[in-house]
C-alpha cells in the first residue's frame, strides 16, 4: 500500500466561516494501481490530492503515503514527499524560460549525486519516451499543448517516482492529444510499477484505469 | 561538488530566467549601470578635490614646511614674520630656508579682457622652491621686473596662453598690475583656485604693494642630505614659536586634504550623492527582483511542488542580484572611465581610475543589489502551491 487515507477531515476558513471539504475520507492505493477520481466540481478533489501530495497540511485523520504520516507532519516530511513523488498539474506548469529537456532535468537537479550527463542523459531519454525526441531543446511557448503536457509527464516521471498524482491533466487538451498523454502516462507508469492517482472529470478517459472512485460531498464513493 | 550544485542550479536558474527576459533584465542593468556611474562620478570629484587640493604643495621641493597655526588651509593662509623661519636656519641640520609669499589674484584674460581670480606664487628662483622644470629653466629671466610664469593647466577661460605667446602676445595684468608672461609651466589646479602664476618674490611685492617683505605665507626648510627629518621636526618644534606650525611633505599634503574633508562641506555633498545613487539603484533593482517573484511565483509554486525549498529560492534571488551587480558593473565601469577621461580632459580635474575606487564601488554595488535581494525575498512567500493548484 502506498497511499492510505483514513477518515480525512479537512475545512477551508475558520469560526462561523468554516466550509467542510473533506469529510471523513477512506482512500487505499496500491502499488502500480492506476485510480481515477471523479466527482462534481467542488467535491475537494484537488484538496484531497493536494494533502496526498504533501503541499497542503491536514489536521484530522490519517494520511500514510510511502510509510510516512502526513497529518501534522513536518515541512521535513512534506518536502521529502514532495521528492518522492511525480506532480502532474491541470495547466502545463512548465518553468516558460526552460526548454524541454531542462524543464525535465529540474527534477534531477534535487539529487545532487547525479553528474550533470547522467542528469542529461536520463532526462533525454524519458523525453524520448513521451515521444518527444525531436523536441528536446524548444521553449514550451513553440510546443503545443499536447506536447506540453507530454514534458510534464516526463518531468514527473524522470525522477522514478513511487507514486505519481495527476490533477486533471487532460483539462486544456483536445480529445486526441489528451487520451494520447494519458496513454503514455498508463504504459510508463506499468513498466516501473508507479501507482497513479488521477483526478479528472474527463470521462473519456476512464477506460485507462484499473479502478474509479467517486468523491462526492467530501466522502468517497465507491463506482 | 554539493556545495557547489547548492548555489551552482539556483545561480543558473535565475540566469536562465533573467535571460529569458531581455527587455527586465536590460531595464535592471540600466539601474544598476545608472548607480554604478554615479557612486564612481561623485568618488571621482570628491577624491578629485582632495587631490587637487593637496595639489598645491604637492611640487613643493622641501623636507619641512612652516605655516601660521591660524592657516586654515593654504589657499587663505595667515602670514608670519620671515625672521621665524630664519631662526630655524640656528638648527644645524637646516640647509636653507625658503619664504613663499601666496596670494589670490585677478588674472585679466588676454582676448577676452575677462579678469579672474587664480593663485600667484611668490619665491627666489634661485631657489627652486617649486620641482617644475620649464621654471626652473627659466630661472635667470624670472628675476626681470614684472615677469610671470603661466600655468598652462589653468581653466581656458584665462585664455590660450601659450598659443598667444607663440604669436607674441605676452601683456596682461595681473592685480591691476601690468606684467609679461615669459612663458607657461603645468602644475594644475585646485577647487581655491581656477589657475596658478609663478613670478620672483620681488615682483610678487610689486603685484601686490601692501605686502611686505617681511610677513611670509609658508616657510619652506631644506636640510642637509641624508639628516633624518622626524627628530629635526621635533627639535624645530621647540626652538620656534607655538603661533607656526611644523609639518613634513606628506604632514602637508595630509593637512590640506583634510581641510577640504572636513573643514569645507563638499565631502559631505559627495557622500550624500553616493548614497542618493545607491538608494535609487537599490530601488530599482528592488522593483525589477520583486515584479520577476511575482511574474514566477507560480513557476516557483511549481519547483516547491516537486520538492524544492525556500532555502533554493533565496538563493535564486541573490544569485539574480548578483548577475545584475556584475553585468550592471561591467559597463557602468566602461562608461565612468570614459567620463573620468572626459572630465581630465575638458574640465582639467584629475580624476585617476584607481583599483581601490574600482574594488569600492563595486562593493558598493554589490551591497545595493543584495539589499535590494533581502527586501525581495518576502515576496516569495506569495509562492504557496497549496494556494495555487
Amino acid at each position: 500500500m502506498v497511499i492510505a487515507v483514513h477518515n480525512l477531515s479537512y475545512s477551508f476558513g475558520s469560526g462561523t466561516l468554516t466550509q467542510p471539504v473533506l469529510k471523513g475520507v477512506d482512500l487505499a492505493i496500491h502499488q502500480g494501481e492506476i485510480v481515477i477520481m471523479t466527482g462534481p466540481s467542488g467535491s475537494g478533489k484537488t484538496t484531497l490530492l493536494t494533502i496526498i501530495g504533501g503541499l497542503r497540511q491536514a489536521l484530522n485523520g490519517s494520511v500514510v503515503v510511502l510509510g510516512e504520516q502526513l497529518v501534522n507532519s513536518t515541512e521535513r516530511t512534506k518536502v521529502s514527499i514532495r521528492r518522492q513523488t511525480g506532480y502532474i498539474f491541470q495547466q502545463h506548469n512548465l518553468l516558460k524560460s526552460l526548454t524541454a529537456l531542462q524543464n525535465v532535468c529540474m527534477t534531477l537537479e534535487m539529487q545532487h549525486d547525479l553528474t550533470e550527463s547522467e542528469r542529461s542523459c536520463r532526462a533525454q531519454k524519458m523525453l524520448e519516451a513521451v515521444g518527444l525526441k525531436e523536441w528536446l531543446h524548444y521553449l514550451p511557448e513553440s510546443l503545443s499543448g499536447g506536447q506540453r503536457q507530454r514534458v510534464s509527464i516526463a518531468r514527473a516521471l524522470v525522477g522514478q517516482p513511487k507514486i505519481v498524482l495527476a490533477d486533471e491533466p487532460t483539462a486544456s487538451l483536445d480529445r486526441q492529444s489528451g487520451h494520447e498523454a494519458v496513454e503514455i502516462l498508463k504504459q510508463l507508469a506499468k513498466v516501473s510499477d508507479t501507482a497513479i492517482l488521477l483526478v479528472t472529470h474527463d470521462y473519456r478517459i476512464l477506460d485507462i484505469a484499473d479502478r474509479v472512485v467517486e468523491l462526492e460531498d467530501g466522502m468517497i464513493k465507491s463506482a | 561538488m554539493s556545495i557547489i550544485n547548492v548555489w551552482l542550479f539556483p545561480a543558473r536558474l535565475a540566469w536562465r530566467q533573467l535571460v529569458h527576459d531581455r527587455p527586465k533584465m536590460i531595464a535592471a542593468i540600466s539601474g544598476v549601470l545608472f548607480a554604478c556611474v554615479l557612486v564612481f562620478m561623485q568618488l571621482g570629484f570628491k577624491d578629485a578635490l582632495y587631490a587637487s587640493a593637496a595639489s598645491m604643495p604637492l611640487k613643493f621641493d622641501g623636507d619641512l614646511f612652516l605655516i601660521h597655526r591660524q592657516s586654515e588651509a593654504m589657499w587663505r593662509p595667515a602670514q608670519f614674520e620671515r625672521s621665524e623661519l630664519i631662526r630655524a636656519l640656528g638648527h644645524p641640520a637646516v640647509a636653507e630656508v625658503i619664504p613663499l609669499y601666496l596670494s589670490l589674484a585677478t588674472f585679466k584674460a588676454m582676448d577676452t579682457q575677462v579678469k579672474r581670480t587664480l593663485m600667484v606664487f611668490g619665491y627666489d628662483p634661485d631657489t627652486d622652491l617649486l620641482n617644475v622644470d620649464a621654471i626652473k629653466s627659466m630661472k635667470v629671466a624670472l628675476r626681470v621686473k614684472d615677469t610671470v610664469m603661466f600655468d598652462e593647466f589653468s581653466r581656458p577661460e584665462f585664455g590660450p596662453v601659450g598659443e598667444q605667446l607663440k604669436v607674441g602676445r605676452n601683456r596682461t595684468e595681473v592685480n591691476d598690475y601690468k606684467v609679461r608672461i615669459l612663458g607657461v609651466f603645468q602644475l594644475g589646479i585646485s577647487f581655491a583656485a581656477d589657475g596658478n602664476i609663478v613670478t620672483s618674490d620681488q615682483n610678487f611685492m610689486r603685484i601686490f604693494p601692501n605686502r611686505s617683505m617681511g610677513y611670509i605665507d609658508v616657510g619652506a626648510i631644506r636640510l642637509h642630505p641624508g639628516t633624518a627629518i622626524q627628530p629635526v621636526k621635533a627639535e624645530l618644534k621647540t626652538l620656534l614659536n607655538d603661533f607656526v606650525k611644523i609639518y613634513t611633505y606628506e604632514e602637508i599634503l595630509e593637512h590640506e586634504r583634510l581641510y577640504w574633508e572636513n573643514a569645507a562641506p563638499i565631502g559631505f555633498i559627495f557622500n550624500f550623492g553616493t548614497v542618493m545613487g545607491l538608494i535609487v539603484g537599490m530601488v530599482i533593482v528592488y522593483q525589477i527582483l520583486f515584479t520577476e517573484i511575482t511574474n514566477y511565483r507560480f513557476e516557483f509554486a511549481t519547483l516547491k511542488a516537486m520538492g524544492y525549498q525556500h532555502q533554493y529560492f533565496v538563493r535564486m534571488v541573490f544569485a539574480s542580484a548578483l548577475i545584475l551587480a556584475i553585468l550592471g558593473f561591467v559597463p557602468g565601469f566602461v562608461l565612468s572611465k570614459g567620463l573620468y577621461y572626459l572630465a581630465e580632459s575638458q574640465i582639467f580635474i584629475p580624476m585617476p581610475m584607481t583599483l581601490e575606487k574600482i574594488v569600492t564601488v563595486f562593493m558598493f554595488i554589490l551591497f545595493m543589489c543584495a539589499t535590494a535581494g533581502l527586501l525581495a525575498i518576502h515576496r516569495l512567500k506569495s509562492a504557496n502551491p497549496a494556494d495555487m493548484f
